[in-house]
């Protein structure tokens, strides 16, 4: 409910009492960091009923509600969360479903400090409210308590195919679901989720989390074909010429896994860093020999690259039993493009860092696996096109490090597999799918496209809002049809 | 759940079975490959579609047990269900008419080498098949063999049946008799010790050759580059770019190595699972 009485003015903080800001966010409670650094349970433990309403009532409930604007998906932040500040946390929960499929997976992974938490007006001044941390709890409690359906419309006849089940084709497959049409998702591995399931540790993305958000979506109709690769047992053009589909939106990520392209990369002991987190997070290697699937840990692990994936991999290492497990990289702290939080995580847990530094060559023992690297150390020279000072080599800086395995997390693109099978479907350089980003339309009428594919690699809340966008416009070229 | 329909036993190491997997039965060729896990705590492993059957919707599988997963798989019966059948993967043998083509199956690998030697000769090849295994009780499909191929060469490692010596001593002797250059194209597919002799032999002749590889995999689908292979001192994915290569231009060394590097864990996995097995409780040894 937004439309009862607001209780404070715009910009509340102004002409509020200063005695009733409460200026820092009610501490996340977690897991020690020694000891979580040896297992995979989840690092953040949420809220308690209590703290989520302490949280919520620290929102002024400003009249502009600034903070939507930083949303992909539109949550109507401020009654989500007047509502949770009452206890109501039945309220909250449907209030935040209108607009977001996964609020359990939206509360632990999106990057708040760079999305609605940047524009909250308390964080001004102060802390932001930890939007995310009450959105996470009131999913939380749901899913404790039981899940209600949504409301279905009556169906419409049409039939639309989802290829891909990451964020964006889950998004898109629930808000058509919930307009009446008839939805089927084609996954190529054997779980829905994408990154999600196979990408994102266990530690801060409990993979029941992710299926039981899934379930509920099952419920609202959406048929999931799991072990269907598009573009093999099908082509997106097959299935609107033979097999009746009205639309079709393509979510397929970018999972294609960059290399370096320097000498020994192909030494086993090498991985890149989707094998490592899909071995150890979907095929569930930390459970071997419970689970069958293997993954072999040096004592000395190297991470290449310094985003978010890199973290992980870096996190996880630890956790899979690595003594030391280094980030690699190539400009200075400042520059990491990971979030602040998971790099103070990594930095707890142990996790150490090789910053200016970049291999040039791995070395492998008489049995072709990994012993050492080449490295080169770098300084920063001027600011690059993106505004990040670019790393410059420093010649004769060549030095050994020594390690037992290498992953390479430096980047992901598109992988081919449909664009190549789809006629007429117009894609970019780097082999991203060309779609519009205010509608999602390709240069294929009837086909939509968002998310990773699209964009490159980016967030799950922005592929999520990519998938809404898709679902809206194929339900208005459905409506005209 | 993909139900196994039929199972046939070769030798008690090399199994067929054919399973209902409608989706992958439509569309697959020749050279195609599935992944498949049998169970929850599963490993999704790499098998060729060594048959199938369109209007039946049905795919078969033939396979050696090496490790875990395939002796697991071996013990499953007609009426079971694999958890998970994901293809048709990679990309489909190249058929046209070539002309004559030396087509080699050693050991499991009779069964890959099959589909592709029929659609060969359905293109208009002269199909020389020579089909090898270790001893006599290893052999099958001699018969369908006979019938896909124009003709065809048996032989055993240690002579128990037709003839003694390796494919690649009936390969030269073909060579020899039929000429190098009657000779259009040579595929061979097997253990990898095999096919890298098959392609030290065919170099010998300038004969071009093509092998599939059974690189270690994971997805399937390249996104995670575990089967990475070097081709031409280029980095393929086997899964997606193959599996059929020019043999000549393949890094055998890496290939074997990288194959190699998780067998302490694979004996770790088995002999739990010999364990398991002997609990005596009916369970079927797997989980
Ligand atoms: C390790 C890691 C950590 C991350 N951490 C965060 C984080 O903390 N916060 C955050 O916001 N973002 C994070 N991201 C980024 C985020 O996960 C992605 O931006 C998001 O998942 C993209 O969603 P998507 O739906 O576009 O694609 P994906 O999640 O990649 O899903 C695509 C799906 O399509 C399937 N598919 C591909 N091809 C086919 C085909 N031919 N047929 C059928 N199915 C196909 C794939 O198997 C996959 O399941 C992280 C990414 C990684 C890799
Ligand atoms: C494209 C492709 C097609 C194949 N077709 C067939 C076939 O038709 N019939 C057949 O019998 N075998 C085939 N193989 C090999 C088969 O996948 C392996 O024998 C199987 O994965 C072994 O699993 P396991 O758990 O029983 O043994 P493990 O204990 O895991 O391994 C035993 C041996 O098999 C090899 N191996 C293990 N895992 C894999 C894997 N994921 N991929 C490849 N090799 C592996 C190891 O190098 C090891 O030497 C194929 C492999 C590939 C890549
Ligand atoms: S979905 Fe993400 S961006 Fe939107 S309100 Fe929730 S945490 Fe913030
Ligand atoms: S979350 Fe922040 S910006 Fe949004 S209404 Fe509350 S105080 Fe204002
Ligand atoms: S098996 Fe993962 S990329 Fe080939």
């Amino acid at each position: 409910m937004n439309d009862g009485p607001k209780p404070r003015p715009d910009n509340a903080p102004k002409t509020q009492p200063q005695s009733k800001i409460v200026p820092q966010k009610n501490p996340m409670p977690a897991q020690d960091p020694v000891v979580r650094s040896k297992n995979f349970n989840e690092v953040a433990l949420g809220y308690s009923p209590e703290t989520a309403i302490a949280e919520a009532k620290r929102c002024l409930q400003c009249k502009k509600e600034p903070c939507r604007q930083g949303c992909p998906v539109e949550v109507d932040i401020p009654a989500f969360l007047k509502l949770a500040s009452q206890g109501d946390f039945a309220g909250a929960i449907a209030k935040i479903k209108e607009k977001n499929a996964l609020p359990a997976v939206c509360g632990r992974v999106c990057p708040q400090e760079t999305q609605c938490e940047k524009y909250c007006t308390l964080g001004k001044k102060h802390e932001p409210v930890g939007i995310g941390r009450v959105e996470r709890f009131c999913a939380d409690w749901e899913l404790a308590t039981g899940v209600k359906i949504p409301e279905v419309a009556p169906p419409t006849g049409f039939k639309v195919a989802v290829v891909g089940s990451g964020p964006a084709g889950l998004t898109c497959a629930a808000d058509l679901a919930k307009l009446g049409h008839k939805v089927t998702v084609f996954e190529a591995l054997h779980v829905p989720g994408g990154v999600l399931m196979y990408g994102i540790p266990e530690f801060r993305l409990p993979k029941a989390v992710v299926q039981a958000e899934v379930e509920n979506l099952k419920k609202l109709g959406v048929d999931i074909e799991v072990n269907s690769v598009v573009g093999k047992f099908t082509t997106v053009d097959q299935l609107m010429e033979e097999e009746g589909y009205d639309a079709v939106f393509i979510g397929t990520g970018a999972g294609l896994p960059y290399f370096m392209n320097i000498p020994g990369e192909n030494l086993c002991g090498v991985y890149s860093a989707n094998e490592f987190l899909t071995r150890t997070n979907l095929m569930k290697a930390y459970q071997f020999p419970d689970w069958d699937t293997p993954i072999k840990i040096g004592r000395k692990v190297a991470v290449l690259g310094g985003g978010n994936v890199a973290m992980d991999a870096a996190r996880t290492a630890l956790r899979l039993g690595a003594e030391e497990s280094w980030i690699v990289y190539r400009r200075s702290e400042k520059e990491l493009p990971a979030r602040h939080e998971e790099v103070e995580h990594a930095h707890e847990e142990g996790v150490k860092f090789a910053f200016l530094t970049s291999p040039t060559k791995i070395f492998g023992d008489d049995n072709g696996v990994v012993t050492a690297m080449e490295c080169l150390k770098y300084e920063l020279g001027d600011p690059d096109a993106s505004g990040r000072r670019s790393p410059v080599p420093i010649p004769g800086s060549e030095y050994v490090m020594e390690v037992d395995t290498v992953v390479v997390a430096i980047g992901q693109g598109p992988n081919p597999l449909v664009p190549r099978t789809t006629k007429g479907l117009e894609v970019s350089k780097k082999g991203n799918i060309v779609a519009n980003l205010e509608t999602g339309a390709t240069s294929k009428t009837g086909v939509y496209a968002g998310g990773d594919v699209v964009t490159g690699a980016a967030t799950v809340i922005l592929a999520m809002g990519a998938g809404k966008v898709g679902a809206r416009s194929i339900h208005d070229y459905l409506s005209k049809k | 759940m993909y139900k196994i329909l039929e199972k046939e036993v070769f030798s008690p190491i090399i199994k067929l079975m054919v399973v209902e997997a409608p989706k992958v039965a439509k569309s697959c060729q020749a050279g195609q490959f599935v992944i498949l896990r049998i169970h929850e705590e599963g490993e999704r492993i790499p098998l060729t579609i060594a048959d199938f059957d369109r209007k039946k919707g049905t795919i078969t599988i033939v396979f050696q047990e090496v490790g875990k997963t395939t002796e697991q798989l071996g013990a499953m019966e007609a009426g079971d269900y694999i958890k998970d059948f994901v293809g048709p993967l990679g990309l489909p043998s190249h058929i046209e008419n070539f002309g004559t083509v030396l087509v080699v199956g050693g050991g499991v690998g009779i069964a890959p080498v099959h589909p592709i030697a029929r659609e060969l000769k359905n293109a208009g090849n002269h199909v020389i098949g020579v089909i090898g295994s270790r001893t006599k009780d290893l052999m099958f499909w001699e018969d369908k063999m006979r019938e896909a191929c124009s003709e065809l060469h048996v032989t055993t490692d240690d002579g128990s049946y037709v003839r003694k010596g390796f494919v690649t001593d009936v390969m030269k002797e073909i060579i020899e008799d039929t000429g190098k250059d009657n000779i259009n194209l040579v595929l061979a597919i097997g253990p990898q010790p095999m096919m890298r002799a098959c392609c030290n032999l065919t170099k010998e002749y300038g004969l071009k050759t093509i092998v599939s590889l059974n690189a270690l995999m994971v997805d399937g689908t390249g996104m995670c580059g575990c089967c990475r292979v070097s081709v031409g001192g280029v980095t393929k994915f086997v899964c997606v770019d193959g599996p059929e290569f020019d043999g000549h231009e393949v890094d055998w060394l890496e290939l074997a190595r990288r194959g190699a590097y998780f067998r302490e864990e694979e004996q770790r996995a088995r002999e739990r699972a010999k364990e398991e097995h002997s609990c005596q409780c009916e369970c079927g040894g797997g989980k």
